[in-house]
């Protein structure tokens, strides 16, 4: 909200930098004019779907693709002629990418190689690494004697063997079981703080980029939608995609129907209602704009508990869905113009009282707060 | 009832070629190793029996002569010595000419990949006997090769080509060629694209790529394109006929001559025997590679320059 620079990030140049970066394969626009700065040390996270446009990013930075047009910077230096081989900058694969004739050993070794590191020395840092990671035991095995986990491991300590600056993470847990996966991002985690490496990992699930980031950016059809760190893109999305992409949103399609200072009256004709927000968005009277409303901050109430309403904000409705998930449970109610709005309720009373609660009558509402209003 | 069905017909379908093997491979072998340890003489057949019959009771007869004499005579050592040489050069050759063509063929784009194997297996729609003898038709002393080079002005009088080892090499890298590049590029094909990006990832140049990911794990393939090549070249009997020196026979011819020419059954099926014993070597050498490259232990190569 404060324009003023900070004294303390003042003379951090960006280590990073991208500069109108363009990809394209033939016709297709895989990466549009993509301009972005990472700071050093930190852990950013391209979160997209499928063809978004991320990977090919990475693969830039890599050096993996030419750029069609704009310059890529890493510690201010131009890298569009320096190849992959002179790049300070390692990848840790999707598919993890291990020499699959090579011990785990040699693999962490091979990066060092080539460095022309004396014998002694690279063995130093393959142990001291292979200990990072605890994969010491399994330093004589071949990959494929190995588990996907391990086989993580692996991948890890060989792109941080050569101590890069600047670590590049394609889809880092994609492989991994949800146990693992939870527990190896508190690891990559630890490591990246121990180590100060910046990250720069590609993802397309928002769980692993919300747990890891400390900023990110989200990418559509080849274009960053917008950036800013995890709180900052749940909490206030630019667009709708954004609301859309990250968690699960109710978007509500109104006009603006009166415009104060911080209060706002949209009213939404498709769903019957009139949607209040305390927001200061840029609008006037008669604009389209987008009501987007977190499942979770809506309030359920039925007719044994009419007190958890708010004040403001109600809509009256029928449940017609409760999804059972264990921590919450999802309901989709069908409110009275016709359209469906999903809620999710804390399991704060088991089983029963959310099963009693399909085909009852509720009336919903929310915080003044809560409403992003979203005006594309 | 089921599960004995499903074994009576797995047992079936492991027991055609199985049959199929012992029929045309293991008896005529047997039939051979039988005739290698008999003796020579004008009958038919014209050798003699191993088992002789006197007062009601069988003798076995065996005799050593064809393999002393094949042992003792410098003629047949030499053949196989040659025989060896020629394959072994060829092979190389096949292997030097072969891997960059299988490498570019795999590297190449989806539609020109199928184009070029295509342009590889072609020669096999003609006669292998009609190219031969083509090559027969270019490399004489009159031939296309002569008249060029005499024209351009290069040579004055027509070189000597053909019935040379350098003419023999042709035919012979010439034919078996597809069956080198063929494997190899079985092998590379399936080679992971992202390992040569970890590869330059990691700092290590195209050459130190080549040296230390792809050629380690193309070793079977280069394995299976060798001996594909190595193992009949030895016993190959058309090529060194028509194109190769007079002076020195390989073994192959060796064995069509005491066959026909001698008609010294014994002697023929001896060298036949020997081949064999030569060839099991490396079709052991080559099981080896394989079982090794399924367990997974180390194939190390070309780590040396890593570590200096």
């Amino acid at each position: 909200m404060n324009a003023q620079p900070s004294p303390a990030a003042e003379p951090a140049l960006p280590y990073v930098r991208l500069q109108a970066v363009s990809k394209k394969f033939g016709e297709f626009l895989a990466v549009d004019a993509v301009s972005l700065e990472i700071r050093r040390g930190e852990i950013f996270c391209l979160l997209g779907g499928s063809g978004s446009g991320k990977t090919t990013l990475l693969r830039m930075l890599a050096g993996f693709e030419a750029p069609s047009g704009g310059r890529i910077y890493i510690d201010g230096e131009d890298m569009s002629a320096v190849p992959p081989y002179e790049r300070p900058v390692n990848m840790m694969f999707q598919s993890y990418a291990l020499f699959p004739h090579m011990t785990v050993e040699r693999n962490v070794a091979f990066g060092l190689e080539q460095e022309g590191l004396g014998r002694p020395e690279v063995r130093r840092r393959v142990t001291e690494i292979l200990e990072i990671v605890q994969m010491s035991p399994y330093a004589g095995r071949k990959p494929h004697q190995l588990s996907g986990g391990q086989r993580q491991r692996v991948a890890l300590a060989r792109a941080l063997a050569k101590r890069p600056k600047l670590l590049l993470l394609d889809e880092p847990l994609a492989a991994l079981d949800r146990k693992l996966r939870e527990r190896t991002q508190f690891e990559l985690l630890n490591i990246q703080e121990r180590l100060g490496v910046t990250f720069i990992v590609v993802t397309h699930d928002q769980e692993e980029a919300m747990t890891l980031a400390t900023r990110m950016g989200v990418m559509d059809r080849g274009r960053i939608a917008q950036i800013g760190t995890p709180a900052e893109i749940y909490e206030s999305p630019v667009n709708r995609f954004v609301a859309d992409f990250i968690g699960s949103v109710n978007l509500l399609e109104g006009k603006v129907a009166a415009l104060r200072d911080r209060d706002l009256t949209i009213r939404c004709e498709s769903f019957g209602c009139t949607v209040r927000a305390a927001r200061c968005v840029d609008c006037a009277p008669g604009d389209t704009v987008w009501a987007a409303i977190r499942p979770e901050k809506i309030a359920l109430a039925s007719e044994e508990s009419p007190d958890e309403a708010f004040a403001d904000n109600r809509v009256r409705g029928k449940v017609r869905e409760v999804a059972y998930m264990g921590d919450v449970s999802i309901c989709l109610v069908e409110i009275d113009s016709g359209k469906t709005v999903r809620v999710t309720l804390p399991n704060r009373s088991g089983l029963a009282a959310q099963r009693d609660l399909r085909h009852a009558a509720v009336t919903l509402s929310w915080d003044v707060a809560s409403p992003v209003i979203l005006t594309r | 009832m089921q599960q004995m069905e499903k074994r009576a017909g797995r047992r079936l379908v492991a027991g055609i070629p199985a049959l199929w093997l012992a029929v045309f491979f293991l008896i005529p072998f047997l039939i051979v190793l039988k005739i290698s340890f008999s003796e020579a003489q004008l009958a038919i057949p014209p050798y003699a029996p191993l088992l002789n019959w006197v007062h009601g009771l069988p003798v076995p007869r065996i005799h050593w002569s064809s393999y002393a004499y094949l042992f003792t005579n410098p003629l047949y050592l030499r053949s196989y010595l040659y025989s060896i040489m020629v394959a072994a050069v060829s092979t190389l050759f096949c292997l030097f000419i072969g891997y960059p063509m299988a490498y570019a063929i795999a590297r190449a784009g989806e539609a020109w990949r199928s184009f070029l194997l295509m342009l590889i297996v072609l020669p096999f729609w003609t006669s292998f006997l009609l190219r031969v003898y083509a090559w027969i038709g270019l490399l004489q002393n009159d031939g296309l090769i002569n008249y060029v080079l005499l024209h351009v002005g290069l040579i004055h009088h027509p070189v000597t080509l053909l019935q040379t080892d350098f003419s023999l090499y042709v035919g012979i890298v010439y034919s078996y060629l597809p069956f080198m590049i063929l494997p190899l590029y079985a092998n590379l094909e399936k080679h992971d694209p992202a390992l040569l990006e970890a590869a330059a990832d990691l700092g290590a140049r195209p050459f130190t790529i080549f040296l230390r990911v792809t050629l380690p794990q193309s070793l079977p393939g280069i394995a299976a394109g060798s001996l594909l090549v190595f193992i009949p070249v030895v016993g190959e009997y058309v090529i060194p006929t028509l194109l190769g020196r007079t002076d020195q026979i390989m073994i192959g011819r060796m064995l069509s001559d005491e066959f026909f020419d001698n008609r010294d059954w014994p002697v023929a099926s001896g060298v036949a025997i020997l081949i064999l014993l030569l060839l099991v070597v490396p079709i052991v050498l080559l099981q080896r590679v394989e079982r090794r490259e399924l367990e997974g232990e180390t194939v190390e190569v070309a780590t040396v320059e890593a570590e200096t």
